[in-house]
């Protein structure tokens, strides 16, 4: 039967579509650092250097994976820069003003602050009715504030806090490989490990991808919802550590536009905007593709407004690319079914 | 017959209203195991309410449900399911972006020993699931990937997969073709023959005297009859679907018929409507009747440049035109009162003058400022003429009645100054007394020598208001009746697509 083989071979057009999603970014990923490599050598094609990459890329891999858990729902957390700015504030004035505290207990604290404001916005979008792009903006500047209030025009010196702290970040605990490397890997894997094999991972997908068939299903949207958001926060939260950790001094300013860099990851990694696709390991991918962008327009010596042209540039690619895609089968399947 | 054991469902004497409408009065609906049971009745006569009873979405107001002989309430879609209810959309209500296995078990995932999602095992099952089925569709392919037949089996899947033992289906043909309504029913039939009760919601009366045992027809929100699918004709059935006295609600003036003004020649449209033709006269009341689906309103969108049209002409005062958008209609003359006012007639927030005013803006003023006295005064003028209830013309469209915002969609049209008038549902969801005022307003515009293509599901109206009647089946005319040939069996042999059988018209 006509009808029956062509829509079987567009089945697996797009199965093969969703499944290479990460395999063409990390051909891209791949082809860049040839490019790269052929023309500045060893001062880019070295163990040193991915390391650099690595290292620059750790902390907005982890917010991009809380990030993605947001983005799949359908929603968007916009305040995740000033998440990250007031929890590391916060961690770093407590070490200010309360010098021999305990890490592990700022460490906690801090967390919790993140996913105290993640689950703010949590509440805003399933509470309050609020689209998450206006309620993440609004907490974008009230988080922003916050911190600005709280620092009054001080800020935190490297001498304020203790080693300890500072080992999580500088410190290398397996094999010559920098903490927060390590740290970004292992969350990713969690992350990876409940979207793909817990039901409330399966179900942030159906809530992304059909709002309404996933309350048919008996799905509790809103409480998911809130668990996206209050998740993504504490990440957050644990991202503004690394970030007090690896800098020592910490002003209220400190990953101030950030949360453009983490959407842009996110988006390049092949996670839909609009909800229900995309996986933590393209949002990891997206990450470190535009942190060797980045790392190569610095050896190659280009301007800094490159960077932002060339990021601007990979998020149209990706999603261009995602849209010829879709489009392609979708005209395949039309093709198919007109008998 | 021998006698029956309780049924698997037992709606009894149940009613429903919606605000000002009695959507149900009384219907009483008995599924047995191991039948199908087809539910028959025209647009509004309460067929979607029943479904959505047996959904678990609304409640009886009165009357009883019983599962299996006890009595039982849904509060819920959950409730429906675990009572054994599945119920299958037109529109398949699936996730796109997930696989068909993880749309057969969405939330009740098997897991592993270790709690993990248990992929493998659930490929298997669904795999399983869907060779009893006897088709093949692969369980790791994405939703959308699938037509819209594939998706259904995905549904039903689903549906076995829940262990129901009620499957109602709502026009689950709509948009099959035919090789695929085969396969559908193949399937149907095995189920009950496995002792599944099958509601089968249709328009379709050859599919559904093909597939059912029995049919229970519902007119104007109240049971009709109950039979056996072999005491029925198709005749009886369509009868007994319109049987309902014409109430001289609207009072239609006589109007002047003149020249021809708009002619429409083998339009089509693929995938929604093909080869129609018809003329529409100046002063002439053309009524377009058709059951939802049969792609009324899709000729309307092509006539007014909304869609493209693959095949056909259209001509004004017998120049063939291109209209290639929305203000191209405009410019020829057409305006289009679409049936979904809050999407496209309406800006809510704007006040009755802009709203009113909005098409014809260009002629507003010049150099682009507004004139907003001309604004006034013509938003005034249609206002008075065609009575809108209003504080003020200043007053946002958001704060009127249903029916005095249908009005100021009119005016808005009317402003345009338009030879042709396409008006798509204009009475849907309005109160009795403002509809009769439409139908005044209307019939008014025809004696003035506007040609007006009225679009309506409600027979009553198409009949009382409409000088010819053209119906449509499926995408095609099927039908075409002067006002003295137009009788409800007529109009609903033709809607249904007894008409094209009866005459071996294919």
């Amino acid at each position: 039967m006509a009808s029956r083989s062509a829509p079987g071979r567009a089945d697996r057009l797009v199965t093969l579509v969703g499944r290479v999603r990460e395999l063409g970014l990390l051909i891209a990923l791949l082809v860049l650092v040839v490019a790269v490599g052929l023309r500045a050598g060893d001062r880019f094609l070295s163990l040193g250097n991915l390391r650099t990459v690595l290292l620059a890329v750790s902390i907005l891999a982890v917010m991009a994976a809380g990030q993605t858990l947001v983005v799949l729902t359908r929603n968007v957390d916009l305040s995740v820069a000033s998440i990250v700015g007031l929890t590391t504030f916060v961690a770093g004035d407590l070490f200010k003003q309360n010098p021999g505290i305990a890490v592990p207990l700022v460490v906690g604290l801090a967390c919790l602050l993140g996913l105290a404001l993640g689950a703010i916005n949590g509440a805003l979008v399933t509470v309050g009715r609020v689209p998450a792009i206006v309620a993440t903006l609004g907490t974008l500047y009230v988080y922003r504030g916050t911190t600005f209030w709280i620092a009054g025009g001080e800020q935190v010196n490297v001498s304020d806090v203790p080693d300890g702290y500072r080992d999580i970040a500088m410190t290398r605990a397996v094999a010559d490989v920098p903490n927060p490397i390590l740290i970004a890997g292992a969350i990713a894997l969690v992350v990876a490990y409940v979207l793909r094999y817990t039901r409330i991972g399966r179900q942030l997908y159906a809530i992304g991808s059909n709002p309404d068939a996933a309350r048919l299903a008996g799905i509790r949207s809103d409480r998911l919802v809130f668990g996206a958001f209050a998740a993504c926060g504490l990440l957050c939260g644990l991202a503004g550590v690394l970030w007090g950790a690896r800098y020592g001094r910490i002003d209220s300013r400190a990953a101030t536009g950030y949360e453009l860099q983490v959407v842009a990851a996110v988006v390049v990694g092949g996670v839909n905007i609009f909800g229900g696709a995309g996986t933590v390991l393209g949002a990891v991918l997206g990450a470190v593709l535009l942190g060797t962008v980045a790392n190569a327009l610095t050896i190659l010596r280009f301007d800094a407004f490159w960077l932002q042209a060339i990021s601007g540039l990979a998020i149209l690619i990706a999603v261009t690319i995602d849209l010829l895609i879709t489009r392609r089968v979708g005209r395949t399947l039309l093709a198919g079914r007109n008998r | 017959m021998t006698a029956p054991p309780p049924p698997a469902i037992e709606l009894a004497a149940v009613a429903k209203r919606f605000g000002a409408v009695q959507a149900l009065r009384g219907v009483d609906l008995v599924l047995h195991s191991g039948e199908v049971h087809a539910l028959v009745g025209e647009n509004g006569a309460g067929k979607s309410t029943l479904v959505k009873m047996l959904a678990g979405v609304h409640r009886p107001d009165t009357g009883t449900l019983r599962v299996d002989g006890q009595e039982t309430a849904f509060h819920g879609p959950l409730d429906a399911r675990k009572a054994g209810i599945a119920v299958i959309h037109q529109h398949p209500t699936l996730f796109p972006d997930l696989d068909v296995a993880e749309n057969v078990f969405m939330g009740r995932q098997p897991r592993d020993r270790f709690g993990r999602v248990d992929w493998r095992g659930m490929y298997r099952e669904v795999g399983r699931l869907l060779g009893t089925l006897g088709v093949r569709i692969g369980v790791r392919t994405p939703v959308k990937a699938l037509s819209v037949a594939d998706q259904q089996l995905v549904e039903i899947a689903k549906a076995l997969s829940l262990q129901a033992r009620v499957l109602v289906m709502d026009e689950p043909t709509a948009s099959l073709s035919a090789r695929e309504v085969e396969r559908l029913f193949a399937i149907v039939r095995r189920l009950r023959d496995d002792g599944a009760a099958i509601l089968f919601v249709s328009h379709r009366l050859d599919e559904i005297f093909a597939i059912s045992d029995r049919i229970t027809i519902v007119r104007d929100g109240a049971h009709v009859l109950t039979a056996s699918a072999s005491e029925l004709s198709t005749g009886e059935t369509i009868r007994h679907m319109v049987g309902r006295r014409l109430e001289a609600l609207f009072p239609k003036e006589d109007a002047e018929i003149g020249d021809a003004v708009l002619s429409v020649h083998g339009l089509s449209r693929a995938g929604h409507f093909r080869d129609v033709s018809f003329e529409l006269r100046r002063g002439e009341i053309l009524g377009l009747f058709g059951l939802v689906g049969a792609g009324r309103t899709e000729v309307a969108r092509v006539i007014v440049g909304a869609d493209r049209a693959d095949a056909g002409e259209i001509r004004m005062d017998g120049r063939a035109v291109r209209i290639g958008s929305s203000s191209a209609a405009l410019t020829h003359g057409i305006a289009y009162v679409p049936e979904d006012r809050h999407g496209q007639g309406l800006v809510l927030d704007f006040p009755i003058a802009a709203n009113v005013t909005l098409p014809i803006l260009p002629r507003l003023g010049r150099f682009g400022m507004l004139n907003r006295n001309r604004e006034r005064a013509i938003a005034g003028d249609y206002a008075a003429r065609l009575q809108v209830k209003a504080a003020g013309l200043g007053a946002a469209v958001s704060s009127l009645s249903g029916g005095n915002q249908q009005k100021v969609v009119l005016a808005k049209w009317l402003a345009t100054d338009p030879k042709v008038l396409i008006l798509d549902e204009p009475t849907r969801g309005i109160d009795i007394g403002t509809k009769a005022e439409v139908h005044r307003i209307v019939s008014h515009l025809a004696t003035g020598g506007m040609a007006i293509l009225l679009i309506s599901s409600e027979l009553p109206e198409v009949l009382a208001m409409a000088d010819r009647v053209l119906v449509m089946h499926e995408g095609r005319l099927t039908g075409a009746f002067s006002r003295a040939e137009a009788t409800q069996e007529n109009v609903m042999v033709a809607a249904t697509g007894q008409a094209a059988v009866a005459h071996g018209v294919a």
